[in-house]
């Protein structure tokens, strides 16, 4: 894979690539300048180093041609970079993973109605998989020989699997530091897991200048993210058929790059611009954890200057200091009458006990996130309850078991004796 | 003060493809100059119209990335590894 474009290219795909590569989309476009560059490994505009995104040219879909499709990510394959013979190419199907109803959470938050969009059902137990399938589609049309990335967590069990399902070698980066259950759930899948000494963002600028100079490696949230962050449109569209091929009314996200947030909004406008849903407003919320909060504070300050933080929170899925797509994130609050708002570590913890114990969905710390910042915004009048809310669950609680295994446990260690069990008063 | 400066595949071009060259300066800024005195234009590139770091650019000084030092005014001992890396980042 060649790295280096210097110029808005005359053809729309790369040299070389087959015909059709990434479906209906026609060229990358940097979301800062504009500039264009051909559909190929590219991450970074040449002129302004800002990011670069799928641009399409939809043909006309219908909600008939989608539901006639596989039940997965791929019933939308007309609105993803992928080619149509996806499901062709062995892949872990991710997707259209269950809407639920939440009355009980609901009630306990004083909501009229209340889903959650529940990603733990995912092959690997989080929303990754669906960004995963995207660029390992993207990684096969490239032509690359080493699927990669690095990670905390995740996003490591993601890729590790879909490499083993597709016979691709993969290499997962983590911090050395990383806890032996999250170690185990990658490298039961690849026999290349590297853990490199330092803490994440020492890993993410090692996979960068790997990137730069390796041959035929596709990191799937470096140089092949713009059609690994497509993934993330699917939660949306899946959203908005699951209700019946409508648009919620709010919606909260968490927010670490900001990338699934601004990729559920692109899906909400596409779904309105292919007539596949009314046209209608709606609010996006973000998420954050205090201890990596750069993007509500930004919010809160009205400003649209992100400050990059260190990290220090539970949220270790949510826990990126400098969010790339943090300053859309505020452009998506802002535009839609949402926010963006932050919740301690205390309150993530309660928020992942308060999901399990209304409706049984055991849900990662930034799920518990999501959870308590959902509560925050009705107590502080920011979201209608009124209204009908999504709130979106990313991930496992079985992934996070260390951030919750101190708060809940036995409620009474008794004698085997009906005694006392009664004296417990159970 | 010599550097070694790590340039990113997408500013090649102005290293004849070198993905490693060596500058002078004692301080980021410094650095920055004289690389664009040996290479025209990468400057502007890595900076902003207002002389800042684009938003989107990363810069590390012996891998501490210098938006948590002095930003510019970091300084870079001899024989310091400056990286220049596109942002990118993982999670949701």
């Amino acid at each position: 894979m060649s790295a280096v474009v210097t110029e808005a290219p005359e053809t729309t795909t790369q040299p070389g690539l087959r015909e059709g590569a990434f479906g209906n989309a026609t060229s990358l476009s940097c979301r800062e300048c504009g500039h264009l560059v051909a559909l190929g490994p590219f991450y970074a505009c040449p002129e302004c180093f800002g990011p670069l995104e799928i641009t399409y040219e939809f043909p006309q879909v219908t909600r008939e041609e989608i539901e006639a499709g596989p039940r997965n990510i791929w019933r939308y394959k007309a609105l993803l970079p992928v080619p149509t013979d996806i499901e062709t190419s062995p892949n872990t199907e991710p997707g259209f993973t269950r809407l639920l109803e939440a009355k009980n959470l609901a009630a306990e938050l004083g909501i009229a109605k209340l889903w959650v969009k529940d990603d733990s059902t995912n092959p690997t137990n989080s929303f990754k998989d669906r960004v995963v399938a995207c660029a390992l589609s993207a990684a096969r049309e490239l032509g690359a020989t080493t699927f990669a990335c690095p990670s905390t967590g995740n996003l490591a069990n993601a890729v590790a699997a879909a490499g083993a399902r597709a016979g691709i070698k993969t290499v997962v980066f983590i911090p050395s530091n990383l806890e032996t259950p999250k170690q185990v759930n990658s490298a039961i899948f690849t026999e290349n897991l590297v853990a490199v000494d330092g803490n994440y963002d020492d890993v993410n600028k090692l996979a960068s200048e790997i990137a730069g100079e390796e041959e035929g490696w596709a990191f799937v949230n470096v140089n092949v993210r713009p059609y690994y962050a497509e993934g993330s449109k699917t939660l949306g569209y899946e959203i908005a058929e699951q209700l019946g091929w409508r648009l919620p009314d709010q919606v909260v996200i968490p927010v670490a790059s900001g990338s699934q947030l601004t990729k559920v909004d692109k899906a909400f406008q596409e779904l309105i611009k292919l007539g596949l849903v009314e046209d209608k407003a709606y609010r996006i919320f973000g998420a954050q954890a205090t201890g990596c909060g750069p993007v509500a504070t930004a919010y809160k300050a009205g400003t649209d200057a992100i400050r990059p933080v260190k990290p220090d929170t539970i949220a270790k899925s949510l826990a990126i200091g400098n969010p790339a797509d943090g300053i859309y994130v505020l452009d998506i609050a802002r535009r839609t009458g949402g926010s963006v708002e932050e919740v301690t570590d205390d309150e993530i913890r309660e928020g992942i006990v308060l999901l399990a114990r209304t409706e049984g969905i055991f849900t990662e710390t930034a799920g518990g996130t999501t959870t308590a910042v959902t509560k925050k915004l009705v107590e502080t009048g920011q979201l209608d309850p009124s209204l009908e809310t999504v709130i979106i669950n990313t991930g496992h609680g079985l992934k996070t078991l260390d951030s919750i295994s101190g708060q809940v446990g036995p409620a009474a260690t008794i004698a085997p004796s009906y005694d006392a069990f009664k004296a417990t008063g159970l | 003060m010599s550097v070694r400066v790590r340039i990113p595949t997408i500013l090649r071009t102005y290293t004849g493809g070198d993905s490693e060259v060596t500058a002078e300066g004692a301080t980021l800024a410094e650095v920055l100059d004289n690389l664009d005195a040996s290479f025209a234009g990468i400057k502007g590139r890595i900076l902003d119209e207002d002389g800042k770091l684009r938003r989107f650019v990363n810069v590390y000084v012996n891998n501490d990335d210098v938006r948590f030092e002095q930003d510019l005014a970091t300084p870079t001992p001899d024989g310091a590894e400056v990286s220049v890396i596109p942002a990118v980042a993982g999670g949701c």
